[in-house]
């Protein structure tokens, strides 16, 4: 068991999130760094899939009630174990009694600590994320606040006996605050004036301070329509990049709605968009346009990387043979 | 029947059934929903109907987009030959102005009504889910009378009550949670349309008829209270 001792700006339970259910409006969740939680499981043995805590920029403070083995992947929001610093990406025993707080972030802006068994809350509909707006999932619906307790599931036997010395790891991405994401156009970018496609493709954009995990709204150059369009509501997804009215364009995050009426100038491909979720208010990002074929064909090679790195961490933790 | 297919980024792809919203292109989104729903491909993961699309999303370490295209295409040829389970009747209760429906005064003075007048309208109509989606369990409506159509507030409310009943532009809806919104509220629900403990969590699905019925504040306790007594 866990016990939160301050709640940080907004720690949550989260897993890949709710799938099947967006025809019912159900909106999806789970991380926005889901190749970070996909690590962080892997490294303590978990199901890929297993429930974690998504930690945002200010983290919380987390007493551990019991021994525990844990990591804590995605940007560097400098963990500390009774005020000592430990490194991320890699697995890490704690003993009971132990406290785990967060510093100043270095990079990124959100982390994930996985734990040896999972974090052990209901699943509803098939996941144990949370959507706090639905009062949905996670530890009774949402944000944890001091003096909640998290149970941790049961480890596995081979859980139990695997070796972590901390001394190996995983090499982290770069979360670099100005990045240049690759997208691939939406269904109605030839719907904008051939300046505002432009200007997309090439000028810098902010990240507003009114991002969340909903969304992530820029500042940059206003996009507009070559005429103003009513458009009938359709899916979105993860990545979406729509631009409403005012010009201004939204990236859609893991609490984005289901459908949305706003016309999509382009998708962020899905091996960038961790990039997007370590973005912090004030990051500029770029964006470059590539072919869903090649989309597609970067996220085969990073899905070999990842079964590559699993083989090696299995090794490491003497699971192997 | 050929559709248009677009990529939606590199996990979905769009299937355009119409380009405006109409009965035709409905029964054909219900009878390629019912058809995914029965025969789904290994590499679906799941699919978002709409007014005039449907989107399925799928897995591109099994299969890529041009494949994807493909298959559809000739899966759906089998499509059209689905009969769509005929429509399903919902009623839903309604408590009609006083503190439940705020905007009720407004949307009749709007449209140079009395609240009575309203309320007749708002009930005399059967109404079509489109869609759902927006937020859990919320039904896009077709077939609002354009008499009780009324603007958005000028400054939306940041908290509705869940089960709110309220018009926008010439929409109504019901608002399964609380969320902040500039709908004129005209009245409330007990019935809960968003049902996250069920296997289907949503009591509206595309295709279904839903007609409101009026009661009174003593019915609205009553019913509200049967429904929490049958939820815990």
């Amino acid at each position: 068991m866990l016990t939160i001792h301050k709640s940080g700006m907004q720690t949550t339970v989260q897993d890949f999130g709710r799938t099947g259910f967006q025809k019912y409006g159900v909106v999806a969740s789970g991380a926005m760094d889901p190749y970070a939680l996909r690590i962080a499981n892997l490294l303590v043995g978990n199901e890929e899939n297993a429930a974690a805590l998504e930690i945002t920029l200010m983290g919380p403070s987390i007493h551990f009630d019991e021994d525990h083995v844990i990591s804590i992947c995605g940007g560097n929001l400098t963990p500390q174990l009774d005020s000592k610093v430990v490194g991320c990406w890699r697995a890490i025993p704690v003993a009971k009694g132990q406290t785990l707080t967060f510093g100043k972030p270095r990079s990124g802006s959100r982390c994930y600590v996985a734990v040896a068994g999972g974090i052990d809350v209901p699943a509803v509909m098939g996941s144990r994320s949370t959507y706090a707006r639905a009062e949905l999932g996670g530890y009774e619906g949402r944000a944890l606040d001091s003096g909640d307790q998290l149970a941790i599931g049961e480890a596995s036997a081979a859980q139990k006996s695997a070796a972590h010395n901390g001394s190996w790891f995983v090499p982290s991405p770069s979360y670099s605050p100005n990045p240049v994401i690759r997208i691939t156009k939406g269904r109605q970018f030839e719907l904008f004036s051939e300046q505002s496609r432009k200007h997309f493709l090439s000028e810098t954009f902010s990240v507003n301070s009114q991002s969340d995990r909903m969304g992530y709204r820029l500042d940059g150059p206003r996009l507009a329509l070559t005429e103003a369009q009513e458009m009938i509501s359709e899916a979105v997804v993860f990545g979406s990049i729509q631009v409403p009215a005012d010009g201004n364009p939204i990236i859609l995050m893991a609490d984005r709605q289901t459908a949305g009426g706003y016309p999509k100038i382009a998708e962020v491909i899905t091996v960038d968009l961790p990039l997007i979720s370590q973005l912090k208010p004030g990051d500029r990002l770029r964006f470059k346009e590539v072919s869903v074929e090649e989309a597609q064909h970067l996220l085969k090679l990073q899905e070999k990387k990842i079964n590559s790195l699993k083989q090696a961490i299995k090794y490491k933790r003497g699971e192997a043979r | 029947m050929d559709y248009s297919f677009s990529p939606l980024g590199d996990q979905a792809i769009v299937i355009e059934v119409g380009t405006a919203i109409n009965e035709y292109t409905q029964k054909e989104i219900l009878a390629i929903s019912s058809f995914l729903e029965a025969n789904s491909p290994q590499w679906m993961t799941e699919y978002i109907p709409a007014f005039t699309t449907i989107s399925v999303v799928y897995n591109p370490l099994l299969i890529n987009f041009d494949d994807v295209k493909k298959e559809l295409a000739a899966l759906l040829k089998g499509a059209s030959e689905i009969t769509p389970s005929l429509p399903r009747t919902v009623e839903i209760p309604v408590c009609y102005g006083g503190d439940y429906g705020p905007d009720l005064e407004f949307v009749a003075q709007h449209n140079g009504l009395n609240t009575e007048e309203v309320i007749a309208i708002h009930t005399g109509t059967s109404y079509t889910v489109h869609m759902i989606g927006f937020a859990p369990g919320f039904p896009y409506l077709g077939g609002m009378s354009e008499k009780i159509a009324a603007p958005r507030r000028q400054s939306p409310r940041v908290s509705i009550p869940e089960r709110s009943v309220g018009i926008a532009g010439n929409q109504t809806g019901v608002y399964p949670i609380s969320t902040p919104g500039g709908w004129q509220l005209i009245g409330r629900t007990p019935t809960r349309l968003f049902l996250p403990e069920k296997e289907i969590p949503s009591l509206l699905r595309a295709g279904d008829n839903i007609v409101f019925r009026r009661i009174t504040a003593e019915e609205y306790q009553t019913l509200e209270e049967k429904e929490n007594a049958d939820h815990t």
